[in-house]
């Protein structure tokens, strides 16, 4: 890679049959993979779960164990990380501590031997409105801060693909959200391909056009934020993304537009182009809903619930107030052995009859509600640490 | 302090709160007596041959340094083998370290404990053991065998210095470059090695300071070339020249000198880029 591509002509990624082995423990499962050119991608999991690799693989700072990786019809797999069009944000940033901030910018410049460097890294500097501290070493700026030089150093380079390694990781809360809105801004901008790394799921919601969800070396889930949110087709990705009520359901009638499910007693409602491709009657399965999509009704009012909504019994155990919405805990007989359901109620119009205790009915469109396949574990994805609950 | 009025008399607590200051000083003073001894006698005119006692000042030994049988020749020598020792046992120990530190090989642990032997056994013991190698080899004794045994001892201090800042090292650093189109070989250049540039210059240090300075493992491999400890040594029995003096004094303000200048530069360079 000698020539300077011109923006705006990100590449398409490919990687056929990838996989990372490290003597016994695979770390990366072969994986086919294709990020469209110009797209901002993410790759979504827990610790330990092989996105990084994946990345590294696309770099070349990693060296697959098989297969191959292709950016732009160009088989790459070969070339060592210096000779690929490609540049990487580091996690904690990698910023050269013996340089001033405008020579770790101008490094893959000067290594090109390209000419004009002076005016590329002022422009590039004012971009990201760090032009004042051009003559400052890293340690002297604040962590946002850095995190803009090192996406400058990368971006000056107009990459066809930019790889971001959990580049918003070191940075606290507000600035992690202002940053977020940044980067999307700039991949807008430029056009540039993004592939970017993270463990926070609404990280990766808030910014990507499609998030693979990967879990223990394998893609689990590929799609966009609001496909995988509303239509998880593994506990891992239901819980992961997310909280979910997970329901253990028995099929009573798979045969019509409208599969019939039974827990505990209670008839329940589910489109079967929500259900797992294999449902048969006398089938187990786990129905899941979204906490969100439930609305709770106090007992009392029972005849107030519309028609054709799914409509379960159960006891108020928990209620926390956290001002824009209050979450509760209802234990419930379809809920049986586990924690109780979730049910987050906006505070539009508070019933003061919803405290521990009260008994209430949980109910909810049929539409809403997921098929999963019963023979998973039904706690996938809750045990991970994301860093940070959802807000 | 000064809210709790008479708790503890005054002068206690005048100490109390100046400890530091004054233990600080107390150090110094213990450190630098012997040097300011040094050059007040480097001022000396004594009567015999002894500089040992007060008698009148006198810079005549300041205005001629080389007038002592030997003193220069030997002092060009120990300068000599002072640079060279550390030049090879910078690059060396530099090299090593990097192996050591960077990659996993057969015998790794064997060879590090290894390099350590030279800083904690007793210096007359490598002495007395590479004097025997030189014999039996039948290499004549002088300048090489006093250079190759200094960078044998010289080595272990620049390994350790140099071993634990690239170890110390993130790795990213270095994958970075790589991913900013620097070759392997541009990649050490531009980002390694000035990384490791101070642990490289800190055993360097050492190294010039350590051979200079040494006599036991000098005086066992020298045959009859004589350095400057090994020239203070022998003159110290017939007679202390105040040359010496003058010339362990121009070491001291030379090195102080050398310090006070870094220290300036460093400064001067954290204002500028703050204006």
């Amino acid at each position: 890679m000698t020539e300077t591509a011109p923006s705006g002509s990100g590449t398409d990624v490919c990687l056929a049959g990838i996989s990372k082995r490290y003597g016994t423990f695979t770390a990366v499962h072969p994986l086919d993979l294709t990020v469209p050119a110009g797209s901002f991608f993410a790759l979504l999991g827990a610790s330990g779960c092989g996105k990084t690799t994946t990345l590294r693989m696309i770099a070349g700072l990693e060296e697959p164990s098989t297969g191959s990786v292709v950016l732009g019809g160009q088989d790459v797999t070969a070339l060592p990380p210096y000779k690929r069009p490609v540049n990487t944000v580091f996690q904690s940033y990698a910023l050269f501590p013996h340089l001033d901030i405008f020579e770790n910018v101008a490094f893959g410049l000067r290594r090109r031997g390209v000419k004009s460097v002076k005016r590329h890294v002022g422009e590039m500097l004012d971009l990201v409105q760090l032009g004042e501290m051009a003559r400052r070493r890293p340690h002297e700026l604040s962590g946002g801060q850095q995190q803009r030089v090192a996406v400058a150093r990368a971006l000056i380079n107009h990459p066809r693909v930019l790889l971001l390694d959990e580049p918003l990781g070191a940075l606290d809360l507000k600035l992690r959200r202002q940053m977020q809105l940044e980067l999307k801004r700039i991949q807008t901008e430029v056009g540039i391909t993004f592939v970017h790394v993270t463990h926070d799921q609404e990280e990766a919601m808030t910014m990507a056009d499609t998030v693979a969800v990967m879990n223990a070396g394998r893609v689990e889930q590929l799609g966009a934020p609001a496909d995988l949110y509303e239509t998880p087709r593994t506990t891992f990705v239901a819980n992961f993304l997310g909280t979910s009520n997970l329901i253990t359901a028995e099929v009573l009638d798979a045969a019509g537009d409208t599969v019939v499910l039974r827990a505990a007693g209670t008839k329940l409602a589910l489109p079967a182009g929500r259900c797992p491709a294999a449902a048969r009657t006398g089938d187990k399965l786990l129905l899941g809903i979204r906490p969100e999509k439930i609305t709770l009704t106090h007992a009392d009012d029972a005849d107030t619930v519309p028609a054709g909504r799914n409509s379960v019994r159960g006891r108020i155990a928990t209620a926390g107030f956290i001002g824009v919405s209050t979450q509760y805990v209802v234990d419930s007989p379809v809920a049986a052995g586990t924690a109780g359901l979730s049910v987050y109620v906006q505070n539009i119009e508070r019933d003061p009859r919803l405290v521990p205790g009260a008994e209430v009915l949980l109910h909810w469109n049929p539409g809403h509600g997921f098929g999963l396949d019963a023979a998973q574990r039904i706690e996938a994805g809750t045990d991970v640490d994301l860093g940070e609950g959802p807000s | 302090m000064a809210a709790a009025p008479g708790r503890s008399p005054r002068p206690l607590r005048w100490l109390r709160r100046n400890l530091v200051v004054l233990a600080g000083l107390a150090t110094l003073a213990y450190l630098l007596l012997p040097n300011v001894v040094v050059t007040v006698f480097s001022f000396n005119k004594p009567n015999g041959r002894f500089n040992y006692k007060w008698q009148r000042f006198s810079t005549d030994a300041w205005t001629h340094p080389c007038d002592v049988d030997g003193l220069c020749g030997s002092l060009s020598l120990s300068l000599w083998i002072a640079l060279w020792a550390t030049l090879g046992a910078t690059v060396l120990g530099t090299a090593a370290a990097f192996a050591l530190a960077r990659y996993r090989f057969r015998a790794r642990s064997t060879v590090s404990s290894l390099v350590f032997l030279p800083m904690a056994m007793p210096e007359v013991v490598m002495a007395a053991s590479l004097a025997t190698l030189f014999l039996n080899t039948g290499v004549s004794f002088g300048f090489w065998t006093i250079l190759v045994a200094h960078i044998t001892f010289c080595l272990s201090f620049v390994v350790t210095a140099v071993k634990a800042r690239v170890t110390s090292m993130d790795p990213r650093l270095e994958q970075a470059a790589q991913d900013l189109y620097a070759t392997p070989l541009q990649t050490f250049l531009r980002v390694t090695l000035p990384i490791a540039a101070p642990g490289i210059a800190a055993g360097a240090l050492l190294s010039f300071a350590l051979s200079f300075d040494d006599f036991v493992i000098t005086n066992f491999n020298a045959g009859s070339t004589v350095t400057f400890p090994m020239f203070v040594w022998g003159a110290a029995q017939r007679g202390t020249p105040v040359q010496i003096n003058v010339i362990g004094t121009a070491m001291f303000v030379i090195a102080v000198l050398c310090v006070l200048a870094g220290q300036l530069a460093g400064s001067r360079r954290k204002r500028s880029r703050r204006s």
